[in-house]
């Protein structure tokens, strides 16, 4: 298998969102996102209500892979940081452990350093939910949630 | 990689329209995102030059439906067809769940067809693929232009293996949603083996 499927349990759930959440007030960030290097959005935090957190998730992937294959050419391992400085938003985009893409969205209310400072240390803590969150996933016996799915409920969603 | 949150209850999976340079992949999105319910499909992103060309990717995430209370979401994607856009194809192959290969049915186009072909087995090779084995349907495209080969005849060039295949044309919608059908079929069954 050249890549595990991604599963999501709701232990990890909680714990992530409690570090994205957590981020969003020690950063003073508008919001917060984890997005996977495939651009599926994994969680988000702060004011993300008017957001379009999907186009927002599979952009900043392509934003990371884009970057990523610079790096190759580049003779670099990865550019493991980005910035983009708007008039009024401004967003600070890290990848964490080689997997996940942490985004922060922040305006005048913080600052760079204060978000590099922050995001330092989330990510250790996101690095770490994200191994046992894979080690649990690859864990033998633990078998897809989708086992008992019939292809009779396959067929039902395509039947409209 | 489909990604599957348990808390959410969601499936989310990656489907990449592949093929070569105005093949009309792009066009088979379009149609896609026109005649989806505004419930059911997100903004669709184009990546594009201005003149119209895919530059990155096209983005169209859509919502079909439960199972078994898990919501299902597809996103779907292209890739820039024209050959010297190879690098940026190769990372938008990344993580992908079911693929399916546009072809233009036009005889002037054979050979953009084949190379295109080659091209996604050797790439989806570097990922860790292999065509032979990921969900992967392949489209007939432009049945209405003239000059076109026989479905025998691309079938013989383009489908040795036999996967699913569908005539279209992309522009009027003939057989888009047959093709798209498929590939998320054959995406599910694979999700249910518990792959890829």
């Amino acid at each position: 298998m050249v890549n595990p499927q991604m599963v999501m349990y709701e232990e990890e759930f909680n714990q992530i969102q409690t570090v994205v959440d957590h981020l969003v007030k020690s950063a003073n960030a508008k919001s917060v996102f984890i997005v996977d290097k495939n651009g599926q959005l994994i969680a988000a935090s702060g004011d993300v209500e008017h957001l379009d957190t999907t186009s927002l998730a599979s952009l900043t992937a392509g934003n990371i892979a884009a970057t990523g294959g610079m790096a190759k050419l580049l003779k670099e391992n990865e550019f493991a940081t980005q910035f983009h400085e708007g008039e009024r938003a401004n967003v600070y985009i890290t990848l964490v452990g080689n997997r996940v893409i942490l985004v922060v969205i922040f305006d005048a209310k913080s600052s760079l350093g204060l978000v590099r400072l922050r995001v330092k240390k989330a990510s250790e803590e996101l690095n770490h939910i994200f191994e046992n969150l894979l080690k649990k996933v690859q864990e033998p016996g633990g078998d897809s949630p989708f086992a008992e799915i019939t292809d009779e409920d396959i067929d039902n969603l395509f039947n409209d | 990689m489909s990604f599957i949150n348990l808390m959410a209850r969601e499936i989310n999976c990656k489907i990449v329209y592949y093929g070569p340079g105005l093949c009309g992949k792009t066009t088979n999105l379009q149609y896609i995102y026109e005649r989806t319910n505004p419930e059911a499909k997100g903004k669709m992103i184009s990546l594009a030059t201005e003149t119209d060309r895919t530059l990155f990717f096209d983005f169209l995430p859509l919502a079909l439906g439960e199972i078994r209370g898990f919501k299902t979401r597809f996103y779907l994607y292209t890739v820039p067809g024209q050959v010297f856009y190879d690098a940026s194809r190769k990372l938008i192959l990344k993580g992908v769940d079911g693929v399916v290969f546009v072809a233009d049915s036009q005889i002037a186009r054979m050979e953009a067809n084949q190379e295109s072909l080659e091209n996604l087995r050797t790439n989806l090779a570097e990922q860790g693929y292999s065509l032979d084995k990921i969900p992967y349907v392949i489209q007939y495209n432009k049945r209405d232009m003239p000059d076109i080969a026989t479905c025998e005849e691309l079938r013989e060039v383009l489908n040795p293996t036999n996967v699913p295949e569908f005539e279209a044309c992309a522009r009027t919608g003939v057989g888009v949603f047959d093709t798209l059908k498929a590939v998320a079929k054959l995406v599910l069954t694979e999700l249910k083996k518990g792959g890829p």
